[in-house]
């Protein structure tokens, strides 16, 4: 259960100009500027639930991981993940916890992958049997045998993230934080990484926060979505609810023979000869009332129908509110 | 313990895939600590004598310091260079672990590279040990052990304060290397040579010259007074100071970037 309560963290900034006159007399007076990254902030998760964290770049979302997984203290607010604040014990925390940082790694880039495995038994103290069973799990969940055996700074991108995630799962971690999982990884492997965080999800019912800006991640993974932005929660919600309120999908007919003006009560998007795009809110009963109303009127030749598509969305819901 | 020997094997595997570079790099280090020998060398070579040393003493010395800095250089190296570990994040890793952090950042960087230095040190300790003119028993051996792990302890302060710093500025400050590297080069001869305000800054502010020159005025019989047998505790007192603003740097962390 992670329990936060009105999470606020400033950071300050030193601001100049470019140039090296600016450089220079930036070294005597330096202009300050303050950025709250995050602007109480409070939500809760139960155990197990998959929650994709999204928000546009320097939304915040970095900085309430690092706070959760206690590498930053907050200026004010409250943390309770199982019992206990993240900063103030720090060191039993975070014995609990798997973080994988897509874009850094955790691994030794110059021994086998299995020796920093063996490393991170030892710094974690997970027990002997316990670990041999983790790393045979991993192993064949992800396809690492040969893997292990390999230096790190010789994987692909795709081969190491699998093994970064399971190096993060070694210590039974109860909660995984999960920062842009997926980035740069081509689609076999994004797709054999989102399977493998189901899978982990289902049956040891960790609970997975996943930032990414991938919302086919999103779609694929996240039971509950908290959207970010300035600092702020802006939306908590599941992904259907959100397609219920801001998705918007269409229906695109061909037709032969039919008068468009009788129709009624519909938002044409486009038309031109022949061709008709009406759009829907998404739900499967706007589209088939909005299929039903057009074959009555027109006689349709082709048809095809869009739902609501989590990008767009997204871009909407950014721009709605202007972050 | 344990954990830090399964480290160190880490470090080890991981410097052996590049052994050719390796050995260069050792000897690379041997050189170079080899010209601060040989300057000691030339400057008694016209001197017999600098404020009442002779060239074995000041050896004695020379190798103390030599051999405390690449100590703390090889297995202190997370600390020297810290400013990348801020910038680049590896310190959010550390912070991640269940693990002591001054533990992680000492365990995680060990330069083996700097065998080549302390070796260098090792021999002229040898020579210099016989050759100085100590008569020596068992509070003078202990004396001298106590003198290398204060130089030890001085040094890792030095570092210590040096990444504590870097905290707040996240680029290292490079003025720092005056105490550190040059601390080494100063500590070459014994500190009293420099004059007095030297000697007190580098006694009471910075304690370079107390596991040097007043313990090496005990070694030689030049003054008993109790100060010169317990200056080496300063050094190791030194730490306290350096290892409190380090945890108060921790406690101010920033981190960087996304």
């Amino acid at each position: 259960m992670i329990t936060v309560s009105n999470l606020s963290k400033r950071f300050v900034v030193n601001r100049r100009k470019s140039g090296l006159k600016q450089a220079a007399k930036s070294l005597f007076h330096r202009e300050r500027e303050f950025i709250q990254a995050l602007d109480n902030i409070s939500f809760t998760i139960p155990d197990g639930q998959v929650v994709g964290y999204i928000g546009p770049n320097g939304a915040g979302k970095s900085t309430t991981v690092k706070i959760l997984s206690g590498i930053l203290t907050p200026d004010s607010g409250e943390c309770d993940i199982n019992g206990r604040t993240p900063w103030k014990q720090r060191r039993e925390h975070v014995a609990e916890i798997g973080v994988v940082f897509g874009q850094r790694s955790q691994l030794w880039w110059d021994v086998p992958v299995g020796d920093s495995f063996d490393l991170l038994r030892d710094i974690y103290r997970v027990p002997e049997k316990r670990y041999r069973a983790n790393v045979a799990e991993m192993t064949e969940r992800l396809q690492l045998e040969s893997l292990l055996r390999t230096p790190a700074r010789q994987l692909s991108l795709g081969q190491r993230m699998r093994c970064e995630i399971a190096a993060s799962l070694l210590h039974d971690p109860k909660v995984l934080f999960l920062d842009e999982p997926t980035i740069g990884l081509d689609a076999v492997s994004k797709l054999a990484v989102r399977d493998f965080i189901r899978e982990i999800n289902r049956d040891r019912r960790v609970t997975v926060i996943l930032t990414t800006h991938d919302m086919q991640d999103i779609e694929a993974l996240a039971q509950r979505i908290l959207l970010i932005g300035k600092g702020k929660v802006l939306l908590d919600g599941t992904l259907e609810q959100l397609k219920q309120e801001y998705g918007r999908g269409s229906v695109t007919v061909s037709y032969s023979a039919g008068e468009t003006q009788t129709l009624s009560g519909l938002e044409i998007v486009e038309q031109e000869m022949g061709r008709l795009t009406v759009a829907t809110n998404g739900t499967r009963e706007d589209t088939a009332r909005v299929i039903a109303q057009l074959t009555g009127t027109l006689t349709i030749t082709d048809i095809s129908v869009k739902g609501p598509d989590a990008e767009e969305m997204v871009v909407s819901l950014y721009r709605k509110y202007q972050v | 313990m344990k954990l830090y020997a399964k480290f160190f094997s880490m470090h080890l595997r991981s410097v052996m895939q590049y052994k050719t570079s390796f050995f260069l790099m050792a000897i690379g280090q041997f050189i170079t600590a080899f010209s601060a020998f040989l300057s000691v060398w030339f400057l008694f070579d016209k001197f017999h004598q600098v404020d009442g040393f002779t060239f074995q003493q000041v050896l004695l010395c020379f190798s103390v310091t030599l051999m405390s800095f690449s100590l703390c250089e090889g297995f202190f190296r997370g600390f020297d260079t810290f400013s990348s570990m801020v910038r680049n994040r590896e310190f959010d890793r550390v912070l991640l672990r269940p693990r002591n952090e001054i533990f992680l950042v000492l365990a995680g960087k060990i330069e083996l590279s700097k065998i080549g230095r302390l070796f260098q040190a090792f021999l002229v300790l040898l020579y210099a040990v016989p050759a100085s003119g100590v008569e020596w028993n068992l509070q003078r051996v202990l004396m001298l052990v106590f003198m290398l792990l204060g130089g030890v302890c001085v040094f890792c302060g030095l570092f210590l304060l040096y990444a504590a710093i870097c905290f707040f500025t996240v680029e290292g400050l490079e003025f720092m290397n005056i105490f550190t590297d040059g601390g080494r080069e100063f500590g070459s001869y014994p500190m009293g040579i420099y004059g007095d305000g030297i000697l007190r800054f580098f006694t009471f502010v910075v304690p370079l010259a107390c596991f040097q020159y007043w313990p090496l005025l005990y070694l030689l019989e030049k003054s008993d007074s109790l100060w010169c047998m317990l200056s080496p505790l300063v050094c190791i007192a030194f730490l306290l100071p350096c290892w409190a603003l380090w945890r108060f740097g921790v406690r101010h962390y920033q981190s960087t970037g996304s």
